[in-house]
């Protein structure tokens, strides 16, 4: 019996696992929406398809299965560009299907027509315009398979709407075959075999991690590798959640805003063994003084990471999970010596502070939602001053509980990530923390929120700024503020006409009991911290600096 | 340093698209780059002339190997290889001139393709060095149009570029 | 003497009278934010780059100035996608400027690094990537001059952030040359010939006049074509506003939801005049039954429209206006009162109409709205059921009052693009009339207007779903509705008042009635959430791949 290209597309869907997709309805999409009408797969309609996107995006990120978000053509595409574009910088797997004009009207700037293939060409690992109901299944299956193996990232499905709604008799496609992919998993021997020998023979090692040891689910083979040869651990951003923050190894982030200590520890290393990671200028700082005395491994899916930003002396192209594996069965437990005694001491000497001054400070409320939710909540962050706080004041102590926008730095991402989060993860506390630009946003997503019964709890960091910019022309630009105050609406208020509780916290000692009546309730809250307006993120590196040149 | 890239890919729609895009937005440069079918419809080859040091290089294969269409580089530059390239040349030729100008052909064995009431139009085959000097020879006459196919490139002997990766026979 | 290139920037902007940026700033523009600190272009902060983009679109919709945007590299150059994409549909002259990181981080991924060259390739008329800080100004220069001139449209500015900040000598370039732009103003005479002898020789002509009227500022020389000559006229929707409403001639919009007996005269027509219009399938429906015993002339600035959809007889590229004035004399005063009539016959026959039962019908409000303002308001409109009904039943009386998107269709636009509207006409009466679905996209701006303390005043047609897509499920996919349902709504009235904006729900003509005047009258901002029938179908409706003469209805008698 012939099926409907729409039809194909559920059943691909399905065969692929999706439980979820978040999506808005349009003209184009229409032959697909129908036939989600009588399947078996939850969809999410957001407010703005940037949501959807992002949602889907933070699904991933949290469960570790593919995103797949869903929009009709022209502005339903475009308004997922951002969406696509941070989870591509961020390597999170990501199928995004957009409905399409009928393909004879392609070209001719038809009403809701937008080359969204062109468009994503610069900002998808791949992307297709589906010009024929019979290569349907087939592209969708491709498109998961590049979508989730080696550096996974997000995939873009056009389908014209005279697709969907085609008939045809279907066949299976068969297993994917692409001459052009072929990952490499499995790392070389003989590399594996010089990087064990160069780490038995090194006195002072770094290892950097990153999202690639989240990614490839490595976390207990770098926990025991760092152990075996008690290197302590600097993260990144993406990173933070791949290693336990409470662990004694641990250094917590470098980087631009990054601990001291893993500073310090970066700068005088004899070998950093650099894991899932891509040597971003955030981290590195300036680059001809990063890690200057030191070998470099490199160990990563990407091949074209390797060599692109840093010279590598032992470049090993593979699996994280599978490289660590093989190098700790060729390495053998060391002791601890002077290294790890400098280190400690760097942590006792430059440990994080703020300055408690009886007004609310950011970092103190970061602390307090670390306590009521015992460090065991998903967190998702925003972009700014609130997300390297919490970066720097919430210890994460398991994989894919740090849910945040790290190459690209999307305001507006953490809401409707934090969203996707909670479809992924029902039955956990999910935060979002957020600053009072960022929220702004996707405040839509509220609706979003509260219509699905997602009890999401929203942390307002609210300056009054946009914050880090703010911080930055503090620094670097004599103090002229220029568009960077915010007049806000009143985010209590904001919360009850979303039908979700709003609080506000103005003061130091009602931080902790308002935490407690909001993990209380069932529902969204939404919390306005009212904190000390002109607080910066310290330490720093101002931009272009080496690491150890730190303010702060 | 100049390397030229045998890159063989998918016979796709936009795969010209996603090639070029790749090279503008990383800051690569182009040299010159020529498109056409190969021996198996499915495939295209790309023959790429890239400008760049061996870091350079090294990038530009790393990243286009990431493109899902792209099957298959091969850095020609490193090993025994032809190239090509064929140029056509409309240049100034008063009858008087004519004679001279049929003598340079028959030195750089170009073909004259059309003839003007005052121009030739010549065509001429060779690597990159004898293109230039055939041009340059031309030039005292007034070039009234030039046009150049780009540079397609092969291995010599019985190593080839192939899909599947055997390249010795 | 020399300055920083992002100062260069800002001297540029305001050499081209640039009076008021829309924006959001970010680390990798903040060196062009320092410079503006100083100057006295206005800059408005809005809450989402989405916003600005709508917003400078709406400013230049509503002004016919370039209006002007900007916005940070990555996410904040990303965010502005939809809004380029829709200006650039619409054909709206904007100047687009997004920061970049640094030169040598470009092609590395870098913190907050997109290729929005690369992105934008397919929506922007031209777009620049700054590599040298000297050739700032001669971009700026050539930028304005590509969106504003010939058919308008986007024009995108990429300033990595070492650029910015590098010295450069000032001088604003007088000339620039552009070898591969040459917009062609004067329509050729032969054609224009052709096409006073074709228009002589025709008995029931119809003038079709798309945005292009607007864009060209031929509003009066359209009127007096149609005067002259005795052709009835329908716009498009683009076109709206630029023919009064309330003229005996007008026939309202043609296409998909257009008057019928807008569509049926384009099919009974002998001549089809388009002017400044691109038979968008929206337009034209099924094209085999498209104004099939007609002649077809059409004039447009853009060579490459001419000919893209439709067979044209006679071609006229040229501005619309040049063109109009090198015809109009070309042609006496013609009657053609058989042809009139026929018209006269069919409006009367296939009305615009609604049932006034059921509760508050949407159709009603924007008829209140109309009748409140005399039709003197600027009205900016989202996307959907809502749009339909201003562009039926709110008659335009000045061009440019209409603010709506057309082409990219972008649920969103409408309150950014009425803020913008409203800073480029302090004092004019701005209208938003928005859909639930659309408002919640860039609802965020309400802040904006807030702090912008901007009179506008939002009628939300509330019908708790999206009365769009839930029509054309119910024509298309038997009734079976999926996912155009908000099971929940925030309570706009209270949202409103969140953002200090005065909130107010209606659900009967009654309370419309004793509401409206107020609040239109009131110095500030306010939101209205009209509570209305949610069935209500907008009608007429030409089904799809069917001719324009086939519409079907809803409601009547």
């Amino acid at each position: 019996m012939p099926k409907s290209g729409a039809q194909i597309f559920v059943e691909s869907l399905i065969e692929q696992g999706v439980d979820t997709i978040f999506g808005y309805p349009g003209g184009a999409v229409l032959p697909i929406y129908d036939a989600l009408y009588d399947a078996k797969i939850r969809h999410i309609l957001t407010r703005h398809e940037q949501g959807a996107a992002h949602a889907a995006d933070g699904y991933a990120r949290a469960s570790g299965r593919p995103g797949v978000c869903l929009a009709t053509s022209g502005p339903g595409a475009t308004n997922l560009v951002t969406g696509i574009t941070n989870a591509y910088m961020d390597s999170v797997p990501l199928v995004a299907f957009t409905g399409q004009v009928v393909t004879s009207q392609l070209g001719k700037d038809s009403f809701q027509e937008a080359d969204i293939t062109g468009i994503t060409l610069p900002v998808t690992k791949h992307n297709y315009l589906v010009k024929d109901v019979r290569d349907l299944a087939r592209i969708i299956r491709e498109a998961f398979y590049i979508a989730t193996t080696g550096r996974p990232g997000p995939v873009l499905v056009d389908i014209p709407r005279d697709v969907s709604a085609g008939l045809t008799e279907y066949e299976d496609p068969g297993p994917v075959n692409l001459p052009g992919y072929k990952p490499v998993m499995d790392p070389s021997p003989a590399r594996v075999e010089e990087a064990a020998r160069v780490i038995l023979a090194a006195e002072r090692p770094v290892i950097y991690a990153g999202g690639g040891v989240v990614n490839s689910g490595a976390h207990d083979e770098l926990r025991r590798f760092a152990e075996l040869i008690l290197a302590p651990v600097a993260t990144t951003l993406m990173g933070l959640s791949g290693f336990p923050g409470d662990h004694p190894l641990s250094l917590g982030m470098l980087g631009m805003h990054g601990s001291k200590y893993a500073n310090y520890a970066v700068c005088e290393c004899d070998l950093l063994i650099a894991v899932g990671v891509r040597f971003d200028d955030r981290v590195t700082g300036k680059l001809d003084s990063f890690a200057k005395n030191a070998k470099v491994i490199h160990i990563d899916i990407d091949p074209a990471e390797i060599g692109k930003n840093v010279r590598v002396d032992i470049p090993i192209v593979g699996d994280v999970k599978r490289s660590l594996t093989a190098l700790c069965e060729r390495l053998k437990a060391k002791l601890p010596g002077a290294w790890q005694e400098k280190i400690q001491m760097w942590k006792k000497e430059y440990p994080l502070t703020f300055e408690e001054n009886g007004r609310l400070k950011p970092q103190q409320v970061i602390r307090e939602i670390y306590k009521a939710t015992k460090g065991e909540a998903r967190i998702a962050t925003d972009v700014g001053q609130h997300q390297m706080w919490t970066a720097q004041y919430y210890t994460f102590t398991r994989p894919r509980s740090f849910i945040s926008s790290g190459g690209l730095g999307t305001m507006g991402f953490g809401l409707p990530a934090a969203i996707g989060v909670q479809v992924a993860c029902p039955d956990e506390v999910v935060f979002s923390i957020s600053g009072d630009g960022s929220i702004q946003m996707n405040i839509q997503e509220m609706a979003t929120a509260v219509n699905y019964d997602l009890p999401v709890k929203i942390a307002v960091m609210d300056n009054g700024y946009l914050g880090m910019v703010r911080q930055w022309q503090e620094l670097f630009y004599n103090r002229r503020y220029s568009y960077t105050e915010l007049r806000n609406p009143d985010f209590v208020k904001l919360a009850e006409a979303y039908g979700a509780v709003g609080m506000r916290v103005a003061r130091p000692e009602e931080v902790a009991p308002a935490l407690k009546e909001a993990l209380a309730v069932p529902r969204p809250v939404m919390i306005d911290f009212v904190i000390e307006r002109e607080e910066n993120v310290l330490p720093m590196v101002p931009p272009g600096e080496s690491l150890d040149k730190m303010l702060g | 340093m100049r390397h030229t890239l045998a890159v063989l890919v998918e016979n796709n729609p936009g795969v010209l698209a996603r090639v070029a895009g790749l090279f503008s937005r990383r800051g690569f440069n182009i040299d010159s780059l020529a498109v056409g079918r190969t021996e198996n419809p499915a495939v295209s080859r790309m023959t790429i002339v890239v400008e760049g040091d061996d870091r350079t290089l090294e990038q530009v294969t790393k990243q286009l190997h990431k493109l899902i269409d792209v099957i298959k580089i091969q850095d020609v530059t490193v090993d025994e290889y032809v190239d090509r390239e064929l140029v056509l040349i409309k240049v100034n030729a008063e009858p008087s001139q004519r004679g001279e100008i049929v003598q340079i052909a028959d030195i750089f064995r170009a073909r004259i393709v059309d003839l003007g009431r005052r121009t030739l139009t010549l065509e001429c085959t060779g690597n990159e060095g004898k293109i230039r000097a055939f041009e340059e020879s031309l030039r005292p006459y007034g070039i009234k149009e030039l046009v150049r196919t780009g540079k397609i490139a092969m291995l010599r002997g019985s190593r080839y570029t192939g899909v599947n990766g055997k390249e010795d026979e | 003497m020399e300055i920083t290139a992002a100062e260069a920037l800002v001297r540029c902007l305001e050499q081209e009278n640039v009076e008021i940026i829309f924006g959001i700033p970010g680390g990798a523009i903040v060196p062009v934010y320092d410079a503006l600190y100083h100057s006295k272009i206005k800059h408005v902060l809005v809450r989402h780059e989405q916003g600005a983009a709508h917003a400078a679109d709406g400013y230049a919709r509503a002004t016919g100035r370039v209006g002007v945007c900007m916005a940070t590299s990555g996410p904040g150059a990303t965010n502005l996608v939809t809004g380029i994409a829709n200006a650039y549909m619409d054909s709206v002259p904007l100047v687009i400027i997004t920061g970049q990181v640094n030169t040598s981080q470009v092609g590395t991924d870098a913190f907050q690094e997109v290729d929005i060259t690369g992105i934008t390739m397919p929506i922007t008329k031209h777009n620049f990537l700054v590599k040298d800080p000297k050739k700032l100004p001669e971009i700026v220069k050539k930028a304005f001059y590509i969106a504003s001139t010939g058919r308008p449209g986007p024009v995108l500015i990429d300033l990595p952030r070492d650029v910015a900040s590098s010295p450069i000598e000032f001088q604003y370039p007088k000339e620039i040359v552009l070898r591969g732009y040459k917009p062609t103003y004067r329509g050729h005479p032969t054609k224009i010939n052709e096409a006073a002898k074709v228009i002589r020789e025709s008995r029931r002509p119809v003038i079709y006049a798309g945005g292009g009227i607007i864009n060209s500022g031929a509003s009066a020389e359209l009127r007096q074509l149609a005067e002259t000559i005795s052709a009835p006229v329908t716009n498009t929707f683009m076109g709206l506003s630029s023919f009064p409403g309330d003229h005996p001639l007008f026939l309202g919009m043609l296409g998909l939801h257009g008057t019928r007996y807008a569509n049926l005269a384009v099919t009974e027509c002998d001549l089809l005049i388009a002017l400044g219009a691109r038979f968008d399938d929206r337009v034209t429906g099924n094209l085999a039954t498209f104004a099939p015993q007609a002649k077809i002339i059409h004039i447009d600035i853009d060579p490459a429209e001419i000919g893209k959809n439709v067979r044209i007889h006679v071609p006229i590229v040229g501005d619309v206006k040049k063109v109009l004035q090198a015809l109009l004399p070309l042609l006496e005063k013609t009657d053609r009162s058989p042809w009139l009539k026929r018209i006269e016959e069919l409006r009367n026959l296939y009305p615009l109409r609604y049932e006034r039962k059921n509760g508050l019908k949407p159709q009603f409000i924007v008829e209140q709205l109309y009748q409140l303002t005399g039709g003197d308001a600027v009205v900016a409109t989202d996307v959907g059921q809502h749009q339909m009904w201003v562009a039926q039943y709110y008659r335009f009386k000045r061009p440019r009052s209409l603010i709506s998107s057309g082409g990219l269709g972008t649920m969103g636009f409408g309150l950014p693009a009425a803020v913008g509207a409203q800073l480029g006409l302090p004092g004019q009466p701005v209208i938003l009339v928005t859909g639930d679905g659309s408002f919640q996209m860039t609802i965020q701006e309400l802040a904006t207007v807030m702090e912008q303390g901007l009179p506008l005043k939002i009628f939300i047609l509330n019908n708790q779903q999206l009365g769009m897509v839930r029509q054309l499920q119910e024509v298309y996919c038997a009734g079976r509705y999926m996912a155009v349902d908000f099971k929940f709504h925030p309570d706009f009235s209270v949202l409103a008042r969140a953002y200090g904006i005065s909130g107010y729900t209606v659900s009967s003509e009654k309370e419309v009635a004793e509401l409206f005047p107020e609040v239109l009258a009131s110095p500030g901002p306010a939101l209205v959430n009209c509570l209305v029938y949610p069935e209500e179908n907008v009608s007429p409706m030409v089904p799809a791949g069917r001719g324009i003469h086939e519409a079907i209805e809803w409601g009547g008698d």
